[in-house]
């Protein structure tokens, strides 16, 4: 029975239908928009895109953990976001930290150089790294909420668009599985790091 | 395309077919009540801590999702009546991001808890948002089928959740709800952080 549902249900076979239904969905006519409650979640959601240094770090948390396999593969995604959260609330209570910028430069410049070596830490320590340098993102990117804004739609628009790139990281640190896969994502983390160099410049320039 | 294929796609140009827009409900006497259900879909605060406890409830199993479904629904709807009826007026914003940032952790860690126990979390949940709720419609003197609404919603949005979660057996999945689990805690983080700083 379960067989013969999951037949049915082949990606195959569900992937057109699900493109017409999204090809004619109907839009919703909005004709009153409060515009700051939407504008807080897609400001939320567009922040962690809108920054470089920001991007590359959150998909090289990604590569690393699909290097590192099982565990770390979910325990890095699952742990980045409550300690990037952890950072944001120090930052809305007012306490400071210091050097935020040079922080998330060297993260992108660790984590590269990471994903490069291909380095196997032991879980523990992964996670340390990476939960050290989420409460720098989460410090300096989470406060940034627009007057008049909504910020809980904010905080969970920031939250999700952080996920996304740390799926966006793991997908593509997938190739890991093939020789010519290994290479190209070493060369991704020489670039992560390469990026991280240039903003860490910028930092103490 | 297959029969099956070409089934749900005449199902799907059906449901995705434009209806005829209602601007009048209030000719119908359901206004409040789609009021009240739309009203629990537009509110983050109530939904995340909603969804926390149903993706806990799921991972669990099918009696603790059974359990919590119950006890999360009755709960909203109890409270909610006595709110309408003994409205409460302190903020109990905190509470509630509080409440939803629990759930989040316990997600997140796949917390090994009894049904009872997760069916007992999802109704302290469900009462404190009941009476948040009745409190509220009270201040507007709404009718009590706003508060039948919200409590629908919250019943189907409950086991929808908890029953897509509860077959879940690939890890990977399993990690999917994980994961939403610590985006409910990072909310919730976030959230404190402003409402010390007075946002909302």
């Amino acid at each position: 029975m379960h067989m013969k549902v999951a037949k049915r249900l082949h990606p195959g076979r569900v992937f057109l239908p699900t493109l017409v239904l999204t090809s004619v969905w109907p839009l919703m006519a909005w004709g009153h928009v409060e515009s700051g409650q939407a504008g807080g979640f897609l400001s939320g959601l567009s922040h962690p895109v809108s920054g470089l240094d920001h991007v590359i770090a959150m998909v090289a948390v990604g590569l690393w953990g699909a290097q590192l396999g099982m565990p770390a593969l979910w325990v890095l995604p699952v742990a980045f976001p409550m300690m990037m959260a952890f950072g944001g609330m120090l930052g809305l209570i007012g306490i400071p930290l210091p050097g935020v910028e040079i922080g998330i430069a060297v993260s992108a410049v660790v984590l590269g150089a990471l994903v490069l070596g291909q380095v196997r830490l032991p879980l523990i320590a992964a996670v340390g790294v990476v939960a050290l340098f989420a409460v720098f993102h989460g410090h300096a990117h989470g406060t940034e909420l627009e007057t008049g804004q909504n910020a809980m739609l904010y905080s969970l628009g920031f939250v999700i668009a952080t996920g996304m790139l740390h799926a966006v990281g793991i997908a593509t640190g997938l190739i890991h599985r093939w020789d010519l896969g290994r290479q190209a994502l070493r060369g991704a983390g020489a670039l992560v790091m390469a990026g991280g160099l240039y903003f860490l410049w910028g930092a103490v320039a | 395309m297959n029969r099956l294929g070409v089934r749900v796609s005449v199902a799907a140009v059906l449901l995705a077919a434009p209806a005829a827009a209602q601007a009048h409900l209030v000719n119908s006497g359901l206004g409040p009540f789609y009021d009240g259900a739309l009203h629990l879909l537009l509110s983050p605060g109530d939904l995340l801590g909603l969804v926390g406890a149903a993706l806990l409830a799921g991972l669990r199993g099918a009696r603790a999702g059974r359990l919590t479904v119950i006890a999360l629904t009755m709960s909203w709807l109890l409270t909610g009546m006595i709110g309408m009826r003994l409205p409460v007026n302190p903020d109990l914003t905190w509470l509630s991001v509080l409440s939803f940032l629990i759930l989040g952790v316990l997600v997140a860690a796949d917390a090994r808890l009894s049904p009872v126990a997760v069916a007992s979390l999802g109704a302290v949940y469900g009462a404190l948002h009941g009476l948040l709720n009745g409190s509220a419609l009270a201040a507007m003197s709404a009718a009590p089928s706003a508060l039948f609404g919200i409590v629908l919603a919250v019943m189907v949005i409950a086991l929808l959740t908890a029953a897509a979660v509860v077959p879940v057996r690939a890890l990977w999945a399993r990690v999917a709800v994980r994961v939403a689990g610590s985006w409910v805690v990072a909310v919730g983080m976030l959230m404190l952080g402003w409402l010390a700083q007075g946002a909302s």
